[in-house]
């Protein structure tokens, strides 16, 4: 008997392996290399890893101008997936540098004997979340969605608890693991509705199914589509699926929730694209609405929630909620000109988001306390460089013109105009208006309070004392962060270009 | 210099001179000269420009377009009309004074101060001569980022509620005019404001309006105001009420009345109304404020409320008599808060109660502030004269009571600018004036002194900016007819 074997292109998941034989050999360096230089190896192969990854995914966008699938339909090769494996890896990259000082957090960093307990294991993990963000980008059918949805959050659980002496981030871990999996069992309970309905798990063969037996408004696929837009809320952090976010990102190690606020973004917006405009071309007045509305109650939510925050990662969780929302509007215009806008928004949005997280962090380490608006105070002046930096990416995230933000704005108001929403360009304008206030805030706190104003609680684990760590890969992500956020204004164009490409891979 | 350069040169200069101080570790000494080097390349630029720039022909000069991203229709394109180059004058000569002036008395952390000093002249320049939608309004809101850190950091005491009142209301009217741009670009399929169609819509004109009305500000949208001109540093007040009051009234005139001419001539009555609502009650105002940066305050919404008359006459006179007083204003109020920033050095306070006496001594002093004040209460013959005197006219030719109100506020800025001037310079002598209170010195005259040669200049010659800002016989026709 011979056995058929489906062809393989195992160039198109390239992107895929070298991360995940970054992660195998990382975890190796846990038991095989020496505590003194396991920090460092670990750091030098995931490094690497997400350099293979960033060099193979540019390679694959150039090289698939034709986009089809490839593994018998389960993957798609194409340059939506591509391109958004770049920013990915990219994104894991800039984690890395900064996971280098500063995984894990600022409780166990103090013990020099405890220091580099599981630091292999640390980038192993992260290295395995980037793989299954890679593959969940290109998912092309349900069950390679929900097994790569699988794959990195759960390594996403892990690395939330990874600083496990604190109760804020075991807390973070058991939340994020207990409402990840509600909502992976929304976003599987729908697939199983879908595929009764149409027979099918393959996206391109769901709207096939769809147009052929007259599904368009079958309740089967209506609820489907609802639990799938649930399952994928959760994982984009959209309200009302966003009760986790805060609290996740304010316990996890910050290093962590940069990651998790930019690359998570990134995949699970990608592939709610993706998914919508494959499978359910046919419901398109539906889902368009859904998420019209979950961006709105986004923006509602994110950015009054922010408003009360005192804690600086709360604030920017609540931020990253409202960030949900301005995409899911480019996002529900289903148009080419939103899938363009989406995908130029979360160039500057990733290295905004990571790049604030990563300040935080250094404040963090600096204080030994978590960071609140008032032990900001006077953080500009004392570090000038990462006080520029929040400062730009304050200002940016606020939608003034310092930076691509602005531009992201502006990208996805016109396609919601041009979808005929006029009314969704105002929710957008006034959530903007009162997300100026909480970003002002944080710029108000580090500049323009005297740091005599600062008010440290004794007993906090101070790591150094005297002058700050020095810190040069941080400051080098956080410094990659505002090029990219800083160059994304002025290259709109080439940028526009790209992601129109990508866009065009997918059916309109 | 290539001509058409000249206008990007005057707006990339000053943010790479930011971005130069930034990443120099220069002393203070250092950092302020090469600020002040900056300013004056500045200056010596815009020169070259008037220079250049042929009056006698219509259209657009000095353009440059590059596409910045194309799918949508927006494109880097500057250029500037006539009147467009007074107000860039006013721009580079008001910032190098008042950049001056903060090296004149030592702001600490220099780099920071500096550096934003230089980008806001740069934006400021871009909203004048920024000729696309997007363009103009990423300009519009890069002037805030830098007078919000300016206010916040080296404010007075209670500058935090000042910056916060200033941000959240002139991000409201531009984050609307946001929406109104992208709809407006969007209909025409281009963001360009030399190409793009005039449109009839009234809600677009409302959204850019209401931006422009709250920076400029026009009654009752002035709330933002009081608190930012008392909180800022003296410098950054006169900018604020110098140059960036002007941006907005430089919109009505680019955007509102040239791109809305239907909606402009429904809505004539309501804005005169307002204008000249603003041009009361801030007299009113400005006569009943008890300290000398209030009555400049209050003046500065009474001299919008007086320009936004004039522009909004849409009659010959009214423009022309607009864009003099502009300019006028700008350079009045810049004289008038710097004055002040002196005045209030040497006695750490602007109440008039505790002031009062200082021009016994200190000639210099009192000679600057009669002469800034006398221009400023409009005494035949001089600038704002020849200003206040058009957009009479202009607006008398639209119905005899709109300049009736006006020429009674004029009677008002008598009152309160004799007022200040006596409360200030005369009577008895105020408990806060010592003796040891130096009078003005040179390095804070050769600041102040060339405005006001400056404002003798326009005195002088009030043709030279009234006659040489719209092409051809008749403005309102240029208006009209989009400024080609």
């Amino acid at each position: 008997v011979t056995l058929h074997t489906t062809h393989v292109d195992w160039f198109g998941l390239g992107t895929i392996f070298a991360l995940i034989g970054a992660s195998f050999l990382s975890l190796l360096c846990a038991v095989l290399v020496p505590r003194a230089a396991r920090r460092l190896a670990a750091a030098s192969i995931a490094a690497a890893g997400f350099t293979a990854g960033i060099v193979l995914s540019v390679w694959l966008y150039v090289d698939s101008t034709h986009a089809h699938t490839i593994v018998s339909g389960a993957f798609y090769r194409d340059r939506w997936t591509a391109l958004g494996q770049v920013i990915l890896c990219a994104v894991g990259l800039a984690t890395t540098l900064v996971g280098v000082e500063h995984v894990p957090g600022w409780s166990r960093a103090a013990d020099p004997a405890r220091r580099d307990d599981h630091i292999a294991e640390f980038f192993a993990l992260l290295l395995a979340s980037g793989a299954g963000m890679a593959f969940f980008v290109g998912a092309g059918n349900l069950m390679t969605l929900f097994l790569s949805l699988e794959w990195f959050s759960i390594a996403l659980y892990v690395m939330c608890a990874i600083d496990y002496d604190l109760e804020g981030s075991l807390e973070a871990g058991l939340k994020y693991l207990v409402v990840g999996s509600f909502g992976a069992g929304a976003l599987l309970f729908g697939s199983a509705l879908v595929y009764g309905a149409t027979g099918t798990i393959s996206f391109h063969g769901i709207a096939t199914a769809v147009a052929t037996h007259g599904l368009t408004g079958d309740t089967f696929v209506v609820t489907g589509i609802a639990l799938i837009v649930a399952g994928l809320g959760f994982k984009m952090s959209a309200a009302p699926f966003h009760m986790w976010t805060p609290d996740v990102y304010e316990g996890a190690p910050t290093t962590v929730t940069a990651w998790m606020s930019s690359a998570t973004k990134v995949a699970a917006l990608l592939l709610a694209f993706r998914v919508m405009r494959t499978a359910f071309p046919h419901d398109e007045h539906l889902w368009s609405w859904a998420f019209a509305i979950v961006a709105t109650v986004s923006l509602a939510i994110g950015n009054f929630a922010a408003l009360v925050q005192r804690n600086v990662k709360r604030i920017l969780a609540y931020s990253s909620i409202s960030h949900a929302g301005f995409m899911l509007i480019g996002l529900s215009a289903g148009s080419a000109l939103g899938g363009r806008a989406l995908m130029y928004y979360l160039v500057p949005y990733s290295a905004m988001a990571f790049g604030s997280f990563a300040v935080v962090a250094a404040r963090e380490r600096e204080l030994g306390v978590p960071v609140t608006l008032e032990n900001l105070a006077g953080f500009g002046w004392e570090r000038p460089f990462l006080g520029v930096a929040m400062w730009f990416f304050m200002f940016g995230f606020a939608g003034l013109p310092l930076g691509g933000g602005f531009v992201g704005k502006f990208y996805v108001f016109a396609a919601a105009y041009r979808h005929g929403w006029v009314w969704l360009v105002i929710v957008g304008v006034l959530a903007t208006l009162v997300s100026l206030y909480y970003y002002l805030g944080i710029v108000r706190a580090m500049y323009m309070r005297p740091s005599t104003e600062l008010q440290v609680q004794p007993g906090g684990v101070a790591v150094s004392g005297g002058a700050p760590a020095r810190e040069t890969l941080l400051h080098l992500a956080v410094g990659a962060a505002l090029v990219v956020s800083f160059g994304s204004l002025f290259a709109v164009q080439p940028l526009i270009d790209l992601a129109q490409h990508a866009a065009g891979a997918l059916p309109f | 210099v290539n001509a058409d350069s000249l206008t990007s040169i005057l707006i990339w200069l000053p943010i790479a001179g930011a971005l130069l101080i930034w990443l120099l570790p220069l002393s203070r000494y250092a950092t302020g000269s090469l600020a002040m080097l900056f300013s004056l390349a500045e200056v010596g630029f815009w020169i070259e420009q008037a220079a250049r720039f042929d009056f006698s022909r219509s259209g657009l000069q000095m353009t440059e377009r590059a596409s910045w991203f194309g799918d949508l229709g927006v494109s880097y394109h500057v250029g500037v009309y006539g009147f467009s180059v007074w107000l860039v004058g006013l721009t580079v000569v008001a910032m190098a004074a008042c950049t001056g002036y903060g090296f004149w008395v030592g702001r600490d952390r220099s780099r920071a101060y500096f550096g934003l000093m230089l980008l806001l002249t740069g934006a400021t320049v871009g909203v004048f001569e920024a000729q696309d939608l997007l363009v103009f309004y990423a300009f519009f809101e890069a002037m805030l980022i830098p007078l919000y850190v300016l206010i916040g950091v080296w404010g007075g005491a209670r500058r935090m509620e000042a910056t916060i009142k200033f941000v959240i209301y002139t991000m409201t009217g531009s984050l609307l005019m946001l929406a109104a741009i992208v709809v407006y670009g969007l209909k025409a399929g281009t963001f360009d404001l030399v190409d793009g169609p005039v449109s009839a819509s009234r809600w677009l004109f409302l959204g850019f309006m209401l931006a422009f009305v709250i920076k400029a500000p026009l009654f009752p949208f002035h709330g933002w105001l009081p608190d930012a001109y008392r909180e800022a540093p003296p410098e950054v007040s006169a900018v604020l009420s110098g140059v960036i009051a002007k941006a907005g009234l430089y919109g009505m005139l680019r955007i509102a009345i040239a791109k809305f001419p239907e909606p402009t001539s429904f809505y004539r009555t309501t804005v005169l109304a307002l204008a000249a609502a603003a041009l009361v009650y801030g007299s009113l105002l400005a006569f009943r404020s008890a300290d000398f940066r209030g009555v400049v305050a209050y003046s500065s919404l009474a001299q919008s409320g007086l320009i936004a008359l004039g522009l909004f006459a849409g009659r010959d006179l009214g423009f022309d008599g607009a864009v003099l007083q502009m300019v006028a204003h700008g350079l009045i109020s810049t004289s008038l808060f710097l004055i002040a920033g002196v005045v209030e050095r040497r006695t750490t306070t602007g109440e008039f109660r505790l002031l009062g006496g200082m021009a016994r001594g200190r000639p210099a002093l009192a000679t600057l502030l009669m002469t800034v004040g006398i221009i400023s209460l409009a005494v035949p013959g001089s600038a704002s004269f020849a200003g206040e005197f058009l957009i009479l006219a202009g607006v008398f030719q639209r119905a005899w009571w709109w300049s009736a109100i006006g020429a009674g506020a004029i009677v008002l800025a008598a009152m309160y600018m004799l007022r200040l001037i006596s409360a200030v310079l005369h009577e008895a002598r105020g408990s806060t004036v010592v003796d040891e209170a130096l009078d003005v010195r040179p390095g804070e005259l050769a600041l102040v002194v060339p405005l006001v040669g400056a404002l003798l200049l326009l005195s002088a010659w009030p043709a030279g900016i009234s006659h040489h800002s719209f092409f051809g016989q008749s403005p309102a026709q240029t208006v009209r007819s989009q400024f080609r």
